[in-house]
């Protein structure tokens, strides 16, 4: 058995700031990755993915890589770059290609298998990512079986799919997205969408981006959140990396030819239903985008902004007079289902009785149980704890309570 | 020196009581399984009259202090005696009160006070299809719309949010929005 201080699982970036914060504080370590660094940017993400973060916000612990163009928003290469790069430079001691298969408690510590041998840590650090599963209702079994059935982790380009229609479930960045690209490649495309969050790329000449983070609102932590549940449940903004489209909302789908309707909530005999509240969805949506422009303009307003273009209210969401409410599966419309239903982290090698009712880690700002750590799930500290720039904050913070303990031990 | 009162909303609704419910529900799941029903019985032509009063909830049977009634009939243009009113119509009534319901208990969640709620439900049916005379027309209703007229201290916007969030949390909405298996059976 091997020995280790504190084992890191996973080496995307959040398992690579880990390190680099661990290191920093001369903390012996290990960084366990099932495949290569970057593992799930490499392998799990459609090919025209662009960050939702312009690049000025990619900050990592000790590394700021804006690149030539801080405004820009980094392709799936680009982040692996970025990732590759910086697990270089912080020489980050990364084992490739090993598996965790169980995670069980010894000791005062913790017994990690692997496939590769078995490891002793004091501490472990979970940064196996917060989008390892994509979660897909029970009922896509019900689908006739000459529909083919994709994920977003299945999905790479709309060569991919052969010709025909496509139903895109779900209206978050991924469902939009992937919806205006089949579109764009010629399919017939409907999207079926329940909640959903519109937000324009770019507000008063200022991505949404940079609002969020001088209005402090990617800052905003669990303890000033009143109903933490909700807001992590709730889905990501349709949005897309590219400054020159303003919206990948409803509207701007439903002019490229996109046909919208309500979620879907159940296939029976071969007929797709879907809800009849997609009106109110549209009406939650727009009163949410609203709510958050209008904090954006009293920031301006308070701190005395003057060279923004004044405040702007966009269109209201079109909502079709009687959206389809059944979709006869059967009838030869549609070919592919795309599921953009949402992911989940796989924490099915974790062997502890540290799960919800829901299956769901429970965790205090990233803390487990002493010296079992997670990091990278939405909202765990702060509502940017999932991304690229809000991870290190996180990392710092499980890295300055590991060693804490450690001295506190050795006292 | 002035001495500011802070005014709260009183729309007669207890939400701190039903936030503490969530609180017993997170710890005891089991105890939110409810179960309503209704006991028709039919008494003439299309007529029929339901009682309503025992339900089961918080893990055991609960009885009311009474009964209530409601009646159901068609009106003359179907040929009936139009005692009643229609079932479709007793449905737009139950989405009508489940959605001024939740108009009431948001609007106090968010301090809004409510001075008059009005919603006026409409719903469109075309009957050849519960005369069977087209497979292509449904017996329910094709569309229903809901007009809320409501005076508050608030925004429009506000009073916007109050309308949608209603909505999110509603049953009778959700009942009508979303495919629901029914059984029925015969003793």
């Amino acid at each position: 058995m091997k020995r280790i201080h504190t084992l890191v699982i996973g080496a995307g970036q959040a398992g690579l700031a880990t390190s680099h914060c661990l290191t920093e504080r001369a903390i012996p370590h290990v960084v366990l990755e099932r495949g290569e660094v970057a593992n799930s940017w490499k392998t799990e993400r459609w090919d025209s993915l662009r960050l939702l973060t312009p690049n000025w916000q990619s900050r990592l612990p000790g590394h700021c890589s804006e690149g030539a163009d801080p405004n820009g928003f980094m392709a799936l290469p680009d982040v692996i770059r970025l990732l590759c790069t910086y697990a270089d430079a912080s020489k980050a001691p990364v084992e490739t290609g090993v598996c965790v298969a169980a995670l069980t408690a010894e000791g005062l510590g913790y017994r990690v298998e692997t496939d590769k041998g078995t490891w002793r840590a004091d501490h472990v650090v979970i940064a196996s990512g917060a989008c390892n599963i994509a979660s897909v209702p029970a009922f896509s079994d019900a689908l006739p079986p000459h529909i083919a059935q994709l994920t977003p982790i299945d999905y790479k380009t709309p060569a991919q799919l052969r010709t025909g229609g496509v139903l895109v479930v779900g209206g978050s960045a991924t469902g939009v997205q992937l919806a205006a690209e089949l579109r764009r490649a010629g399919h017939d495309v409907i999207l079926s969408t329940g909640e959903h969050i519109r937000m324009p790329r770019h507000y008063r000449g200022r991505d949404v981006q940079w609002w969020m983070d001088v209005t402090g609102l990617h800052e905003t932590p669990v303890s000033e959140v009143d109903d933490i549940d909700r807001v992590r449940r709730l889905p990501s903004l349709q949005l897309t990396g590219d400054m020159s489209r303003q919206f990948t909302d409803l509207n701007s789908l439903q002019a490229h030819g996109v046909e919208i309707t309500g979620r879907l909530a159940v296939v029976q005999d071969g007929v797709a239903k879907f809800s009849g509240a997609l009106a109110n969805h549209c009406a939650l949506s727009d009163l949410k985008m609203n709510r958050l422009l209008d904090t954006f303009d009293a920031w301006a307003e308070t701190s005395a902004q003057r060279d923004l273009p004044p405040p702007e209210r966009f269109d209201r969401t079109r909502v079709p007079t009687m959206p389809r409410v059944s979709l006869d599966l059967r009838s030869g419309r549609i070919a592919t289902v795309i599921w953009a239903t949402g992911y989940r982290p796989d924490h099915g090698w974790i062997d502890l009785p540290v799960f919800d009712r829901k299956g769901r880690l429970v965790h205090d700002q990233g803390s487990i149980a002493p010296g079992l750590h997670v990091l990278g799930l939405p909202f765990m500290r702060r509502r940017n704890s999932a991304l690229i720039d809000g991870v290190g904050r996180d990392a710092r913070f499980i890295a300055d309570r590991i060693d804490r303990a450690r001295h506190t031990k050795a006292a | 020196m002035t001495y500011q009162t802070e005014v709260k909303a009183d729309n007669g609704v207890d939400t701190e009581a039903l936030i503490g419910a969530r609180g017993a529900f997170e710890q005891m799941p089991e105890a939110a399984a409810f179960t309503f029903r209704s006991d028709c019985a039919w008494i003439e032509g299309t007529y029929s009259s339901n009682n309503l009063n025992g339900y089961f909830g918080l893990g055991q049977e609960h009885t009311r202090k009474q009964t209530y009634r409601i009646e159901s009939d068609h009106p003359e243009v179907f040929h009936a005696a139009d005692r009643a009113p229609t079932p479709p119509e007793i449905v737009l009534a139950a989405l009508a009160s489940c959605l001024t319901g939740g108009v009431a208990s948001v609007a106090q969640h968010r301090g809004i006070q409510l001075n008059a709620v009005r919603v006026v439900v409409e719903g469109d049916i075309d009957v050849r299809g519960i005369l069977g005379m087209d497979p292509d027309i449904r017996n329910g209703f094709s569309a229903i719309r809901a007009s809320f007229d409501i005076d508050a201290n608030a925004s429009r916007e506000d009073i916007a949010a109050l309308v949608a969030q209603s909505q999110k949390r509603s049953a009778v909405f959700d009942i009508l929005t979303n495919p629901t298996n029914v059984a029925v059976s015969v003793a």
